[in-house]
């Protein structure tokens, strides 16, 4: 039976979602974390592709894991609802691949690059990354929302870019950390190896939480409620 | 017809066992030029129910009453017998898929012993049976459940493939709802004979059509 294996050990992997806007970096971030952590733990990658299987293919071309260990999941044109609505395919291909490599330490899930609204469903994941670039615009940080305020790690990629587009990047960092209560923040560049150790140590460390039992998921969820301070002083709340 | 809240349960397309994820047909024959506006929109839909759907429908309605009698032993044969009609290795495997998805989701929804007895990867029809009768469906309202799914899936998918008046594709599912209730009666007929005497209509351009999809590196729609 595919779904109820009795005999075999329930092994369950930590899964790890990297969720963010198209173009930031997420695969990059993903064939980083393999490449670096591949040696000491199990890992598997599942991707979610808007239209062609072309993340999969680009992780399988890097070379990080073996082929069979990335997988891709078609969702229709609706990068969103796969991760957040209707989880069934990638929590099934979850499920298979921890069934069929057991038993794996982590499964990395990649969404479909989507808008900041996007994160993962916690019936999903344990865990999720929201990545964002500087060359997206330095003030993207700003504007919140549940990704970039919610998720467990909010990751700041390709900063070796921020003079070339004019983005002052210790700000951007700023930013993000008020966005986020003083959540963690990560400035990252893959041609920067300390910021690549610290993403690695970031992943290490939700392992050993995760392992030992001392990790709830948080669902980012909706938007928090807050308010605009007007010039005038006046103030209005919405959600 | 005491049960009409669990028949909208399971036919609502938001019911999360992965529908959305397939066109039903209609990337590949839109990406053909095959169809290009309402007028074929709607002949495509109808030609679609009245082949692959009574086939589906049959199959699901055929489940459900075994389902309902506590009598799987069928089941082996429905599925060789649904495989036979589906000539293309393509929808055998998405039916497959899908069949799984809906059987993950309805085994959280509402558990049920007879979900694990469905065996490795069930054909979708046969999940549809089996859930519709696990919440107290008969096999017409099984069969109905499936044709509006697959219908109205197909038709959604119409929005980002088409330039399309949502109005004027609802329009086209409104006119289809007398004929779905017919095919569904007619699956439920069919239901009561044996396996091998289910329903075969064949649309043999779909079948090449789902095998030429599966082969392109471009599409919004994995069928």
């Amino acid at each position: 039976m595919h779904d109820e294996t009795p005999t075999a050990p329930q092994t369950r992997a930590l899964r790890l979602g990297v969720a963010g806007p198209v173009g930031t970096g997420k695969s990059s971030v993903i064939a980083t974390i393999c490449r670096h952590l591949r040696d000491d733990f199990a890992l598997g990658v599942i991707t979610n592709d808007i239209y062609t299987d072309e993340d999969a293919r680009f992780l399988k071309s890097e070379g990080v894991l073996p082929e069979e260990r990335i997988r891709a999941v078609e969702t229709g044109s609706c990068p969103h609802t796969a991760i957040r609505d209707d989880v069934t395919m990638n929590l099934m291909a979850v499920e298979d691949m921890e069934r069929d490599f057991a038993s794996l330490d982590i499964v990395l899930v990649e969404s479909g690059g989507d808008n900041l609204t996007a994160t993962f469903s916690p019936a999903l994941v344990d865990a999720q990354l929201f990545v964002l670039d500087v060359a997206g615009g330095g003030d993207v940080a700003r504007k919140g929302g549940p990704g970039i305020s919610g998720a467990d790690l909010l990751v700041i990629n390709k900063i070796d870019l921020g003079p070339h587009v004019d983005v002052d990047v210790e700000q951007m960092v700023a930013d993000a950390e008020k966005a986020r209560d003083g959540g963690p923040v990560l400035a990252l560049s893959r041609k920067h190896p300390d910021t690549v150790e610290k993403l690695c140590d970031w992943v290490r460390e939700m392992h050993k939480t995760y392992a030992g039992g001392g990790h709830i998921p948080v669902d980012p969820g909706p938007m928090a409620p807050h308010h605009h301070a007007h010039d005038d002083g006046h103030t209005h709340s919405h959600d | 017809m005491e049960r009409q809240a669990a028949l909208l349960l399971l036919a609502d397309g938001r019911l999360p066992a992965g529908g959305y994820a397939h066109s039903g047909g209609l990337e590949p024959a839109v990406t053909a030029g095959r169809v290009a506006d309402m007028a074929g929109l709607e002949k495509f839909l109808i030609g679609r129910a009245e082949t692959a759907g009574l086939i589906a429908s049959a199959f699901a309605a055929a489940a459900c009453a075994r389902a309902a009698a506590d009598d799987l032993s069928d089941l082996e044969t429905l599925a060789v017998e649904l495989d036979a009609r589906t000539p293309s290795p393509e929808l055998r495997k998405v039916s497959r898929d899908l069949g799984r998805q809906l059987r993950r989701a309805m085994s959280s929804i509402h558990p049920h012993p007879l979900f694990a007895a469905l065996g490795d990867a069930p054909h979708q029809p046969i999940v549809m049976g089996v859930a519709a009768a696990v919440l107290g469906l008969g096999p017409r309202d099984a069969a109905l459940a499936i044709l509006h799914e697959n219908n109205s899936g197909a038709a959604a998918s119409a929005a980002k493939l088409m330039r399309v008046d949502p109005f004027d594709v609802h329009a086209i599912l409104a006119r289809m709802t007398t004929r779905l209730d017919a095919l569904a009666g007619q699956a439920a007929v069919a239901a009561e004979g044996a396996p091998g005497d289910l329903p075969s209509p064949g649309a043999p351009l779909s079948d090449i059509a789902a095998e030429h999809h599966r082969r392109r590196d471009v599409r919004l729609f994995a069928s």
